[in-house]
């Protein structure tokens, strides 16, 4: 269902100031959305000042600097620091990314930072993504194949590898899905873009024997055919990927079936 | 201390931090001018029964239909059908697979968005020409 306010509970109030100490060469300012489950608040947005010439490139430098500087309560994911983990997927600058591969000099002016959209919170930049890894689940991400399983390996042409390219790639880091209007209102029944680009993944794949199942699986009025290319997903992806593209050819391969 | 389990977890905002784009902006519109063709397609049918009924009937709608307020709506429904047909062109392209790359993606929104803005206004600029405006 399409509701644009947030709950009484999500509105967010003024936050915390922390002024900066000293002099700073060359001051950023960071916006940064806070919620603790250990107390009764509502949520708010903290200012922090860090000066960016004392400071890696990358707005993760900036939040890491920042928890060990200023503000230890603040929680965010991490784990690479490379764009490959998908761990600190967040809202950067109005835009979901990765806060490791976002530089602070790609933000003019102050850079508000807020945990991934119309996603239960956790604590402060920590989504709740469990309802994301169970529609994950749900497409059975693995190869599945009536032919017994070979000696050696299953083999595929160099043809058929790259059908692959523009798929594999994918971190499951949720920007993209947690980009896209139509999985904020209907991501009870919808798939979203992230998990329907890994069912066309299984789709592509000249190994998989399961195609027509899967298909059947998807052909449902909300699971794939929410999606009305709206190109947030594809604008969002941190590995520049059309989470949009793989819909449609799922869109495809359900028509040509019947065709 | 809260038990964080019984503590309803917040949900984080969405289209209220959201930086808009000209393609979520053209996703609304396309739904908007749609929903706008709906209504408009009872005013033509008003017209076509007035136009069945009779001459009485029809200079009703006539009058109606000429008045500024008829004219404004007449301007919105037009733009509203350029509008939404080449967003339909869009979807259409898209169906077929192609225009996915991220620049073509934004060639043709922008396109999508200025070409029903002249098709609109060069419909109206012939409508006051024939009638003799000019």
């Amino acid at each position: 269902m399409v509701e644009i306010a947030l709950p009484a509970n999500s509105k967010i109030d003024k936050g915390v100031v922390h002024a900066a100490e000293g002099a700073i060469a060359n001051p950023r300012t960071l916006k940064i959305y806070r919620w603790n489950p250990d107390d009764e608040a509502n949520p708010r947005v903290d200012t922090y000042t860090i000066d960016a010439d004392d400071c890696g490139p990358m707005v993760l430098d900036a939040l890491i600097k920042v928890k060990n500087e200023v503000d230890s309560t603040l929680t965010f994911r991490r784990s690479c620091r490379e764009g490959i983990c998908g761990s600190c997927a967040m809202n950067i600058d109005g835009q979901n990314t990765l806060a490791c591969t976002k530089g602070l000099d790609d933000v003019k002016g102050d850079i508000a930072i807020y945990p991934l959209p119309h996603m239960p919170v956790i604590k402060d930049l920590v989504p709740d993504l469990s309802n994301l890894y169970a529609q994950y689940e749900s497409i059975e991400p693995w190869l599945k194949t009536d032919t017994p399983t070979p000696q050696g390996e299953w083999k595929q042409s160099k043809e058929d590898r790259e059908q692959l390219d523009g798929l594999y790639e994918c971190i499951l880091c949720a920007c993209c899905s947690t980009s896209c209007p139509s999985y904020w209102w209907n991501s009870d029944k919808y798939l979203g873009p992230a998990v329907l680009l890994q069912a066309y993944r299984w789709l592509a794949d000249s190994r998989d024997e399961k195609t027509g199942e899967r298909l059947d699986d998807l052909e449902d009025p909300f699971r794939v055919y929410r999606c009305h290319t709206i190109m947030n997903c594809a604008k969002a992806c941190p590995k520049g990927l059309s989470p949009a593209k793989a819909i449609t050819e799922i869109k495809k391969m359900m028509v040509e079936r019947t065709v | 201390m809260t038990d964080p389990t019984t503590r309803a977890r917040p949900l984080s905002p969405h289209i209220q931090i959201y930086r808009w784009t000209l393609t979520m902006m053209l996703s609304i519109l396309h739904r908007a001018t749609g929903v706008a063709l709906y209504a408009g397609t009872v005013l033509l049918a008003w017209w076509l029964l007035a136009a069945a009924t009779g001459p009485e009937a029809y200079a009703q709608v006539q009058a109606v239909s000429s008045a500024w307020y008829g004219r404004l709506v007449l301007f919105g429904y037009s733009w509203a059908l350029f509008h939404h047909m080449f967003g339909g062109l869009r979807h259409f392209i898209w169906d077929t697979g192609r225009g996915f790359d991220l620049k073509h993606v934004e060639i043709i929104a922008r396109l999508t968005s200025i070409v029903p803005l002249f098709l609109t206004a060069g419909v109206w600029v012939a409508a006051y020409a024939y009638l003799g405006a000019f």
